[in-house]
């Protein structure tokens, strides 16, 4: 059976989670169908028939699928769902929003998060803030999955698949966007970025967030993230956050400025390849997955990289 | 309007956990336990409610073990009017069973609005609330940062990747916390000993009719990769050079 993989983007095009959730799908096994509901979404339906490994997209145009509310999306998906074997779709606040209702509605099993796929019917997930991995079985007749994108390399573009139009399910007429408000930046996505320069309580400030942190990332081209307390401060906005229930980031290079290193924030960074600590404390937990650990005064060191790079 | 809030017992947010030895499970042998703390600000917001005059009475209910009496009284202290307790034992309870469960509970206690935890600690699974508002065929504001109830519909601020969504959803519906809903009071210790004294019933899912069967089978639980971290560099020339030269990251 057919594999169906839901795509996230933003009509124009595909968000980078969707081809990290396609590479999770062909590791199932099964012909590969991606799923773009939109509303007038020709340039994510075109990348995505360029995507490798996808066999057929299924384009379903609606004026409610043009920011679909988490029953819309499920009432399409559960309506396609009797063909597949598997459900993917990416672990973000798209995925992890209407996946569940699917589950639900089809009365099975989500098996949320993966990091690994071992067979069509067994996958590794992160439990307790990833300090353990738990390997699941499903017996479910259809296996409905989110994938963590920084677990599976991003498949390119190489194929040309053809597409094909999908009935809309009729507007459940539930939950209504009023209004969105997405935080403007001229800098890379989180999620996606190869260096992630992220802050701390240790920055003391808003004001030293934008001074310090904010002039390094843009001297590396490099995305902001934080902490849970930097963020609950007021520093930097909500989307900024790296951690167990925040953004899961695995940048080439993550620099953790004035960050003690508690848990849930070692949870969603800890798979970078190299990781930087700045901290005056040297006693700090950041340090003991740090590849380079500098014990200094941020306020001093922080100036003084961004002049040396 | 009455609110109904879930609350699960686990394993405190200090605590790291290690799977046991033989990779059947995670070690809990005196592990501290507390509310989740999603929960607790699912339970903070609906008192909230009830304080502010737009919620009636705070139901809050857990599903697990007959330890989980101990985190109801924790909401009960906070402010929660009432508690069930659907002791379902040592069972393996995921998340489908614990919707399942509590599609059962909205049926008898007829909720207007449903306020759960977005996501529980230890399984981090991130769906009982997605769930129950399917099985409900009720309206979803997940990962909510501020709601504002007005009349039959709640206006709910979500926090998304790239910003913040505002959603209207009709009543009744599922609301799932995110952490900058509101900051959880403490309980007082007057009303610890007063939520001794607040009605906690307890029911079996056979009571509620609801199939609890676990449709996954964790085959095992591993400890990750370890890291190999430590390393400390002398000043920031030192780093500098090691990552063009050494790491070649930059």
């Amino acid at each position: 059976m057919a594999i169906l993989v839901i795509a996230e983007h933003d009509q124009a095009s595909l968000k980078a989670v969707t081809r990290n959730a396609l590479a999770a799908a062909a590791k199932a096994g099964g012909d590969i169908h991606l799923l773009v509901a939109g509303n007038n979404a020709a340039g994510a339906v075109s990348q995505g028939a360029a995507c490798a490994g996808v066999a057929k997209v299924l384009r379903a145009d609606a004026p409610y699928y043009a920011a679909p509310s988490a029953e819309n999306l499920a009432a399409l998906v559960v309506s396609l769902a009797g063909n597949y074997s598997h459900i993917f779709a990416p672990a973000s606040s798209f995925g992890k929003n209407f996946m569940p209702r699917v589950a639900a509605l089809l009365d099975v099993a989500q098996i949320s998060e993966i990091i690994g796929v071992e067979s069509a019917d067994t996958f590794v997930r992160p439990v307790y803030a990833g300090n353990a991995l738990a390997t699941v079985q499903s017996a479910d007749k259809v296996k409905v999955i989110t994938v963590r994108s920084t677990a599976f390399a991003a498949v390119g573009d190489g194929g040309s698949a053809p597409v094909e139009n999908v009935a809309a399910v009729p507007d459940v007429g539930l939950s209504k966007q009023v209004a969105l408000e997405l935080t403007k930046s001229e800098r890379p996505e989180l999620g996606a970025a190869k260096v992630v320069v992220a802050g701390g309580r240790g920055l003391g400030s808003t004001e030293n967030f934008k001074k310090l942190l904010e002039p390094l990332a843009d001297k590396l081209g490099a995305a902001l993230g934080a902490t849970r307390a930097a963020v609950d401060a007021g520093y930097v906005s909500n989307d900024c956050q790296v951690g167990q229930t925040g953004k899961i980031v695995a940048p080439q290079l993550y620099i953790a400025v004035g960050i003690s290193g508690a848990i849930q924030h070692l949870a969603g960074m800890k798979d970078s390849k190299v990781i930087v600590a700045i901290n005056k404390n040297e006693d700090e937990p950041i340090f003991q997955v740090a590849d380079y650990g500098l014990v200094a005064d941020l306020n001093e060191a922080v100036p003084e990289l961004i002049a040396k790079l | 309007m009455k609110i109904l809030v879930p609350v699960k017992r686990v394993v405190d947010s200090n605590v790291k956990v290690r799977p046991k030895a033989d990779e059947s499970g995670v070690d809990l042998a005196n592990v501290k336990m507390a509310m989740n703390p999603f929960d607790e600000i699912a339970v903070e917001e609906a008192v909230r409610l009830k304080e502010k005059g737009v919620a009636t009475e705070v139901v809050v209910v857990s599903c697990g073990s007959a330890a989980s009496q101990e985190t109801l009284r924790t909401a009960l202290s906070v402010g929660a009017d009432r508690a069930i307790l659907v002791d379902c034992g040592d069972a393996d309870l995921q998340p489908l069973a614990v919707a399942k469960i509590l599609k059962a509970v909205c049926a008898s206690e007829q909720p207007q609005l449903v306020i759960a935890g977005k996501q529980s600690i230890d399984d981090d699974a991130n769906q009982v609330g997605q769930m129950l508002s399917a099985l409900q065929g009720w309206a979803l504001a997940a990962f909510a940062s501020k709601v504002e109830i007005a009349g039959n519909s709640a206006k709910v601020t979500r926090e998304i990747d790239g910003g913040l969504e505002v959603l209207e959803v009709p009543l009744p519906a599922v609301i799932t916390a995110d952490l900058r809903l509101n900051e959880p009071r403490y309980p007082k210790l007057p009303d610890v000993m007063k939520a001794k004294k607040k009605p906690l019933d307890t029911k079996t899912p056979a009571d509620l009719g609801a199939d609890i069967t676990p449709r996954l089978k964790t085959l095992k639980v591993a400890e990750p990769p370890k890291r190999q971290g430590g390393g400390k560099v002398a000043d920031v020339a030192d780093l500098v050079n090691k990552l063009k030269n050494e790491a070649k990251v930059i």
